[in-house]
């Protein structure tokens, strides 16, 4: 028994050893002197979240690779440091401990998942560094050293929803999401929201799924018979990663067509249309900040560059990288206004810097360490990409915490002296509310 | 060369106009300015533009509609007329939308598309059904009462009086008279009806018995109607939903004998690896992902050489994914697990760092995103069967997991190979000393697993996502089959694989999926509790092996 216990320890740490060679191989040579600025790139590059996070890794290093032809930053060359956390939460920790401690990087861009950012969060708040999150999340959050570029719920959530009620005259919703904290809260906000709105609580249909769900034959049937009740249905998907392959595949086939019961989703985009026939989700929707058909000169020149740089012409563009954009852009012009990567010149410099973004427009960052955004609305078009049916008259900003949630109503952030606090409360007028 | 060849491809476009019956109509003039206002003022005036094209009534605005439909209605421009453009090579061929006539050619930047919303789908399909149920086609007339029957367009109502009049077709007719019972009864015209013919349209609607029918009734039993009205649509609701409650049971049944189909597919390999030899091999899910991306491969092949063939990719894909993923495993085989048969731990192990590397490997080679893998023609849409809805996709998935799993039954009981595949596992000295070549037959029983893990693969990529972490959700739901039904016996895991598919699909409706697979599993450790070997344990001196 002891033998057995000792070879399967050594087996395992073997096995752990394998994988870390793995995993360094992946790390890009740190050895430059301090003649460069380096960034920190934490996204997982292999794993569940791989599918997602690949590309961001891509588009910082072409960033950064633009900058530095740009003649760099500060007269300093960027250097990318690139780990793999592999979509595994306590590893997200340990790299980003890594990337501070050891590669003594100036700023991370990085993270997918919320719980990877909250697994990170105490890191950076403890090695007070900088992080870049670029995805759309559930909000009721806000660090001083994370700066959050992709969208709040009132950025990319309920002006859909406002859409589908006034556009498609909506009456019934199905929430329907993967069950974990973004889903989860995102439809405690919309289920507050649409309550708000006389939504009585009989036409609201909440269902969750395992992450991976690959089974959709009965929650659509469902779904379907919760939209023959003579009101018009929509669905308000929060369904993440690989589940919306087969969700998306099992809707064509049974034959939900956008003009009944339209689909909205917030974590489908461009990069996840790639692996379906989208013959059959003609019409359905998504809500972003950035579409890939956006026509502008900017967005033009980015995608240009994009397929350019990953030497393939079929590569999409997204969201999320939008935000990447956006963020880097940001940190760029703070370094430069602060004149130093020191992170807490940085860190205040930030608040108020407007770099454009790529739909036409300037994107502000906020107090609150959000930034303002248009809210787009598109319909999944045949060839793969969405056709632009809305669009927000003026930029949205971020709203961190949840007007419609009662816990998080009172609260709000704001980073710049003297008030300095994440989570405000101005009834109380204290610093320190619910939430975190 | 090329001027004349787009000369003559002019003249047969004026040759094909002018034979056709629309261009021959003299109200088409009338539409000129109907047609040329869809390019203006956006989407609502798109939308106003084509409600009064389809009040025209006149059946020339029908291929025009049909081109704002399928996106191929463009302005030009430089003076904004309304025209017809399809792609060819780089640049437009633009043609006229009523007459036909062509205008020559386009480069991209000199044509805007009309885009069209969810809205201006559903006002499309309305006006095509109002203007097409006069259509000599009967299957056009069917789909056109369909359309009117979803958008209950009151101004279609006298058109389709006189439809119904003259349809020979029952099944037409039918789907005729239930558009115009829909119009009736949430239409304006209800409250001057009488108690009988409003009797008569809810008993229309309830003899069509789907829940479109049922999605009416609740509107009109909900609405503002009068009290007959109300009443006898309530009525007609709760008899409907009777109906569709006992095909909704059936309905789950199905899905339960189709999730359990593709359980059954994934676990069948590992019946055999684990099953049949014991080993442990976690790297089973990676099989089956090189079956899905051999799939891939054979159809991006057919995609560049042979589109026409394309429905026939999969059935290339079969053996293709059987021979692939079966020398695959023989390879594992040789080089890694034969060192460690009788040490469970170590092949535990040693495969989920296999599993591990392989999906790695495919990222690399292939990339982290998902590939799209088409379905043929014969495997998409679905079908009614009575209240059921079944999908041809899953049809034939149901229809080759039965085929594999017969085949490998007749492979095992009925073939050399299987014999002395039988006979290893049972005691394997013996089968040394009677002259098989133990090891051969080890890792052809592992190809053999594998082979099978790849065809399932096959079957996957028609369902799931075709992307690296593809094995990964199957892998505990194979071991799970592979366990319940019993180690080592074939009929175990296919009746595991249907019990649990079906008891999965009968819980989801009332625990949801996230708990129902968490009940699922209960009842899996009690279970084992109770017979540690499973539904069909293996008896006698071969469960000692």
């Amino acid at each position: 028994m002891r033998t057995k216990q000792l070879t399967s320890s050594f087996g395992i740490s073997a096995l752990a050893g394998l994988a870390m060679g793995a995993m360094a191989s992946f790390a890009m040579p740190a050895q430059a002197a301090d003649d460069t600025i380096k960034v920190g790139i934490l996204h997982s590059l292999s794993g569940t979240m791989a599918i997602s996070e690949t590309t961001l890794k891509d588009v910082m290093l072409m960033l950064i690779d633009e900058q530095n032809k740009k003649g760099g930053l500060l007269g300093k060359k960027l250097e990318p440091v690139v780990v793999d956390p592999a979509s595994n939460w306590p590893l997200f920790a340990e790299k980003a401990r890594e990337l501070i401690s050891k590669d003594k990087v100036s700023a991370v861009f990085g993270c997918w998942t919320s719980v990877s950012r909250k697994s990170v969060l105490p890191v950076f708040e403890e090695l007070n560094n900088i992080l870049f999150y670029p995805v759309q999340y559930e909000g009721e959050e806000s660090s001083r050293n994370v700066f959050y570029t992709g969208a709040a719920p009132n950025q990319q959530a309920i002006p859909a929803v406002d859409y589908l009620m006034s556009k498609e005259k909506v009456q019934r919703w199905v929430l329907a999401g993967t069950d974990y904290v973004y889903p989860r809260t995102t439809n405690k906000i919309l289920e507050a929201y649409l309550k708000s709105k006389g939504v009585k609580p009989e036409d609201i249909m909440i269902n969750y799924t395992p992450f991976g769900h690959s089974d959709w034959q009965s929650i659509v049937a469902d779904i379907k018979k919760f939209g023959s009740a003579g009101k018009k249905t929509a669905v308000v998907s929060t369904i993440n990663g690989d589940a919306n392959v087969p969700f998306y595949k099992e809707l064509g086939n049974q034959g939900v067509k956008a003009q009944d019961i339209p689909v909205v989703a917030f974590s489908v985009g461009e990069e996840e249309l790639a692996g379906i026939d989208t013959k059959p989700l003609l019409g359905h929707l998504a809500a972003w900040n950035y579409f890939q058909s956006v026509e502008t000169p900017a967005n033009t020149d980015f995608i240009k560059a994009w397929k350019a740089y990953t030497k393939n012409d079929k590569r999409v563009t997204n969201d999320p990288m939008e935000a990447h954009y956006i963020g880097f852009n940001m940190w760029v012009k703070a370094v430069e206004a602060a004149g130093t990567t020191e992170q807490d010149k940085v860190i205040d410099a930030m608040v108020g810097v407007a770099v454009p973004n790529l739909t036409g427009g300037y994107s502000a960052m906020l107090p609150n360490h959000h930034i303002t955004k248009p809210v787009l609305i598109g319909e999944v078009q045949e060839n793969g990409q969405f056709d632009v049916v809305s669009k927000t008259s003026g930029l949205v900003p971020g709203d961190e915490w949840s007007d419609y949630l009662p816990d998080s109503k009172d609260l709000i952030a704001d980073w710049r002296k003297p008030m300095s606090c994440g989570n405000f409360n101005v009834k109380t007028g204290k610093c320190g509310g619910k939430g975190s | 060369m090329r001027r004349a060849l787009r000369w003559l491809m002019a003249v047969c476009v004026v040759v094909a106009t002018s034979t056709a019956a629309y261009a021959a109509d003299p109200r088409a003039t009338d539409l000129r300015p109907l047609v040329q206002a869809l390019g203006s003022g956006g989407y609502s005036g798109t939308e106003k533009a084509l409600t009064q094209l389809s009040e025209a009534g006149d059946p020339a605005a029908v291929p025009v509609i049909e081109a704002l439909q399928a996106g191929d209605l463009y302005v030009r421009k430089a003076d904004g007329t309304v025209v017809v453009a399809r792609k060819a090579g780089d640049a437009f061929t633009l043609t006229d939308p009523l007459t036909r006539a062509a205008l020559g050619d386009a480069p991209a930047a000199a044509v805007e598309k009309i885009r069209i919303n969810n809205s201006l789908r559903r006002a499309i399909s309305a006006s095509l059904g109002a203007l097409t149920l006069m259509s000599p086609d009967a299957g056009v007339r069917r789909s056109a009462a369909d359309a009117v029957f979803k958008s209950r367009d009151a101004s279609a109502l006298e058109t389709l009086g006189a439809a119904i009049a003259k349809e020979q077709d029952k099944g037409v007719r039918a789907a005729m008279e239930q558009a115009r019972a829909a119009i009736l009864l949430t239409g304006e015209a209800a409250s001057k009806m009488t108690d009988a013919e409003i009797q008569s349209a809810t008993d229309t609607l309830t003899a069509r018995g789907d829940r479109d029918a049922l999605v009416l009734l609740n509107m009109v039993a909900g609405s503002g109607a009068s009290d007959i009205t109300k009443k006898s649509a309530a009525a007609a609701v709760s008899t409907l939903e009777q109906k569709l409650a006992f095909w909704a049971a059936l309905q789950n049944l199905w899905y339960g004998l189709s999730l359990g189909s593709v359980l059954l597919l994934a676990a069948i390999g590992l019946a055999v690896t684990f099953g049949v030899m014991g080993v442990i091999n976690m790297a089973h899910g990676e099989m089956v992902m090189i079956g899905a991306y051999t799939t891939f491969l054979v159809q991006e092949f057919f995609r560049a050489h042979a589109p026409g063939l394309f429905d026939l990719s999969i059935l290339v894909a079969l053996p293709a994914a059987f021979l692939v993923s079966g020398g695959v495993g023989i390879v594992i085989e040789r080089s890694v697990i034969r060192w460690l048969y009788g040490r469970p731990l170590e092949t535990l192990l040693a495969t989920w760092g296999l599993s591990l590397a392989l999906q790695q490997a495919v990222r690399s080679i292939f990339g982290p995103t998902n590939r799209e893998v088409g379905a043929p023609s014969w495997m998409s849409g679905a079908f009614e069967l009575g209240g059921l809805t079944i999908t041809y996709g899953r049809l034939w998935i149901v229809i080759f997991a039965f085929t594999v799993f017969a085949a490998l039954l007749v492979a095992l009981k009925r073939t050399w190979f299987g014999l002395s595949i039988r006979a290893v596992t049972q005691n394997r000295p013996m089968a040394n000393a009677m002259g098989i070549r133990t090891a051969r037959v080890d890792a052809l029983t592992f190809g053999l697993g594998s082979g099978i893990a790849g065809l399932a693969g096959v079957a996957l990529s028609q369902i799931d996502n075709v992307s690296p972490n593809l094995g990964q959700g199957y892998i505990l739901d194979s071991f799970m089959v592979v366990v319940f039904g019993g180690v080592g016996n074939l009929w175990g895991t296919l009746v595991g694989a249907l019990t649990l598919g079906t008891m999965n699909k009968f819980l989801e409706p009332y625990a949801g999926a996230v708990l129902g697979k968490i009940l699922v599993l209960i009842f899996i450790i009690l279970f084992i509790q109770r017979r540690p070997r499973g539904l069909f344990a293996l008896k006698g001196r071969a469960v000692e092996a």
